[in-house]
């Protein structure tokens, strides 16, 4: 997309269309030719598996609108008709549920390594933030979705998050009401949940193609944090990371088929197969796996407003994320103290999710009665979560910008191919340049 | 490699986290070695007809199936298939059954409400009415719907059976209140009525009256009739009803995996060849 073209039309047809329209030129410049580094490692596999995904997401989810009826009275039972009556609507269904979840697994990936390689730095600052946009839309999305088939943990949950705008000051109740349609969760809730939840996955591809511009105007970020210097360090995108980025793609399909046909209801909660009845809350009630880091630190303030804005916080700060890294360093192969605290951030979000999963009360070790501190049993999971909110927030605010200015790095290779070419390994450059007339 | 530890890993939170729930109030159900458990478990159609016949019998006394259909019975992987009827509607068998319910309907000439014998199309019975009138009839409790009840419970099928025989002495110092009944695989909290020493026991307290008893069904097929046996076929049926294409998911499932492995491995060989000469 940036820089020279290297399309040629072979074709009249093509020459036709390229004075007229170059999308051949486009998709050529962008998926063909596209110098891409050649040292990216199955991490840099997520965004293709991503794009994937949302396109799994868009087909099952049209099909799957052709037959769900928003309303309250009926919404269960049309669900459970496409399960049982439409024709491998079973499918359908099941590869839209569990296609959610994997969305998440390969977005958390993806977000892991950028936060690892330091793709977040200058030049991709936007690109990253885009990144945050798509994840931010991806949630609202979810979480709409989750609501339509109206059983008992979907309309719970539209209770609970919605409420959560209530705790604003002076215009929360306002808001809560616009987003319900009404003075409760009903069936105008429950419709502009579905148009909405139509509405965001198009906006999420828009985005996503924001996302892919900004990324071929500044090329990939590569394990080593070190950019591209010449020809020699990168490989054309075809068919080097076709090649790759499909062979991590049906790994990650044999996952996704492993849970669609033979668990397909392992990562939702039964409780949500029993139909929505405002009149009986479900004994706990507790988001889909993917939302329960945040749930955990939510729930980890005892104020409503304060943890609200925690949550939300927690996401807000990943917008500012490439002005809190102070370091002139991407890669944290080169920064092995920051490296540890990473790993520590890594743990502290999955300890989250852990404790979101959990009642606050629960405890962290059973049958341990002594860990209390004045009136705080620190035995339990509500602590557990401040903890490992504390450090979530301290990775940000704190660790990072301080590393940043004292840590002392490692020295980073010249070029992508330095330390390529030093291993016992090597070939002589230039050796990628055409193996296709090799082979 | 990190990668995928890293999605097994947010994986097993998950899994832990969904089953965290079901810790610490009730016993965990027991496990049974059931015909369709595993990538190539299939239903004992002999099984789900028994089922059937303890569903109608007893169950079906106070729970309604609004989402079962009659045909469904006779539908492809459905107790009473018959692959000389591929459409169930034909099944003599289901039409058999069908033709034992008396349905509403309105008459088309008079519009009058009218009683006609059920056909295949006819949705299953429901005992009563309305939610007023179960509720009336039982004590104030509802009885579930049973159409998905096997996917809506923790545990599934195994649940169901450990809770149909699970039903026992009552710990002495529970103080069971009238028309409820103590069942340690329910969830609930009994410390309200306990006066016994210690913690109070788990499980919880269940409106349902102990369902079954020897002989109470008579299996067609010359199945000894114990309460253990029909609650593994009760909870086997429902476990149909709950997942009816559960064999063509698991089937078609066979079919996609043996595809993406040979895929992957397709694709693994073409990775290696074309970055053969790339030094990386």
């Amino acid at each position: 997309m940036s820089g020279h073209s290297n399309y040629i039309p072979k074709t009249g047809i093509e020459r036709w269309l390229d004075a007229r329209l170059p999308v051949l030129r486009l998709a050529h410049d962008s998926m063909v030719d596209f110098p891409t580094p050649k040292n990216l490692n199955y991490w840099y596999t997520f965004g293709g598996i991503l794009a994937l995904c949302l396109g799994i997401q868009l087909v099952t989810g049209i099909v799957l609108a052709m037959h769900y009826v928003p309303h309250v009275d009926y919404a269960f039972a049309s669900v459970e008709r496409i399960m049982r009556d439409v024709n491998y609507g079973w499918l359908v269904r099941y590869m839209h549920a569990n296609g959610a979840s994997m969305f998440f697994i390969a977005v958390y990936a993806h977000m892991f390594r950028g936060l690892y390689y330091g793709s977040y730095k200058a030049p991709r600052e936007l690109l990253w933030i885009l990144g945050c946009v798509i994840y931010l839309l991806m949630m609202a999305t979810a979480f709409m979705g989750y609501v339509l088939p109206w059983g008992q943990m979907s309309f719970h949950g539209a209770v609970v998050i919605t409420n959560l705008f209530g705790a604003l000051p002076v215009i929360g109740q306002s808001i809560t009401t616009w987003l319900w349609g009404g003075f409760a969760v009903d069936n105008p809730t429950l419709n502009r949940f579905f148009s909405l939840h139509y509405l965001l996955p198009f906006m999420i591809a828009g985005v996503v193609i924001l996302h892919i511009w900004a990324l071929h105007v500044t090329g990939n970020n590569n394990p080593s944090g070190v950019e591209v210097q010449s020809k020699a360090d990168t490989v054309p995108f075809h068919p080097y990371y076709t090649v790759k980025d499909g062979f991590a793609i049906a790994l990650f399909m044999i996952m996704f088929a492993t849970f669609v046909f033979f668990n397909p209801n392992a990562l939702g909660d039964p409780v949500n197969y029993v139909p929505a009845d405002p009149l009986v809350t479900p004994a706990h009630i507790v988001p889909e796996w993917y939302f329960l880091p945040f749930y955990a630190i939510l729930r980890a303030v005892p104020d409503k407003l304060m943890g609200v804005l925690m949550m939300f916080g927690a996401i807000a700060v990943l917008f500012v994320l490439p002005w809190l890294d102070t370091s002139r360093v991407k890669s944290l192969r080169y920064r092995p103290t920051t490296r540890m605290y990473f790993f520590i951030f890594v743990v502290a979000c999955l300890v989250l999710g852990f404790c979101g999963g959990r009642l606050p009360d629960d405890r962290v070790i059973p049958g341990l009665t002594t860990f209390t501190l004045l009136d705080a049993d620190l035995n339990s999971m509500v602590w557990l979560s401040r903890i490992a909110a504390a450090y979530y927030f301290a990775y940000f605010l704190i660790i990072l910008p301080v590393m940043g200015l004292t840590e002392n790095p490692l020295s980073q290779p010249k070029s992508i191919s330095e330390p390529v070419l030093s291993h016992s390994a090597a070939l002589p450059v230039g050796a990628a340049a055409s193996p296709e007339k090799r082979g | 490699m990190l990668r995928k530890g890293l999605a097994i890993a947010a994986l097993g939170f998950a899994l832990v986290g969904g089953s965290a729930f079901a810790a610490g109030t009730q016993e965990e159900p027991r496990t049974v070695a059931w015909s369709f458990n595993g990538p190539f478990g299939k239903f004992d159609r002999a099984q789900l007809q028994r089922g059937y016949k303890v569903y109608r019998e007893v169950c079906s006394s106070c729970h309604a199936m609004h989402l079962m259909s009659f045909r469904n019975l006779g539908q492809k992987g459905g107790p009473f298939y018959d692959p000389e009827y591929p459409n169930p509607n034909n099944n003599p068998y289901v039409k058999a059954i069908a033709k034992d319910y008396q349905v509403d309907d309105i008459d088309s000439e008079t519009g009058d409400v009218v009683k006609r014998p059920g056909v295949p199309a006819d949705r299953f019975a429901s005992p009563y009415p309305n939610e007023a009138a179960t509720r009336a009839s039982n004590g104030g409790a509802l009885p579930p719907d049973m159409s998905t009840l096997s996917k809506a419970r923790e545990g599934g099928p195994d649940y169901i059976y450990s809770l149909l025989t699970g039903y026992g002495e009552v710990p002495a110092g529970l103080e069971v209140p009238e028309g409820k009944h103590y069942n340690p695989y329910m969830p609930g909290d009994v410390s309200a009525f306990w006066k016994g020493k210690g913690h109070a026991p788990v499980g919880g307290l269940i409106a349902m009256t102990p369902p079954l008893a020897p002989d109470k069904v008579t299996f067609d097929d010359g199945t000894k009739s114990t309460v253990d046996q029909q609650a593994r076929d009760v909870a086997a049926f429902l476990a149909w009803a709950s997942e009816p294409k559960m064999e063509e998911r698991k089937a078609f499932g066979v079919g996609a995996m043996a595809y993406l492995l040979i895929l992957a491995g397709l694709l693994y060989v073409s990775y290696k060849r074309i970055w053969r000469n790339v030094a990386h």
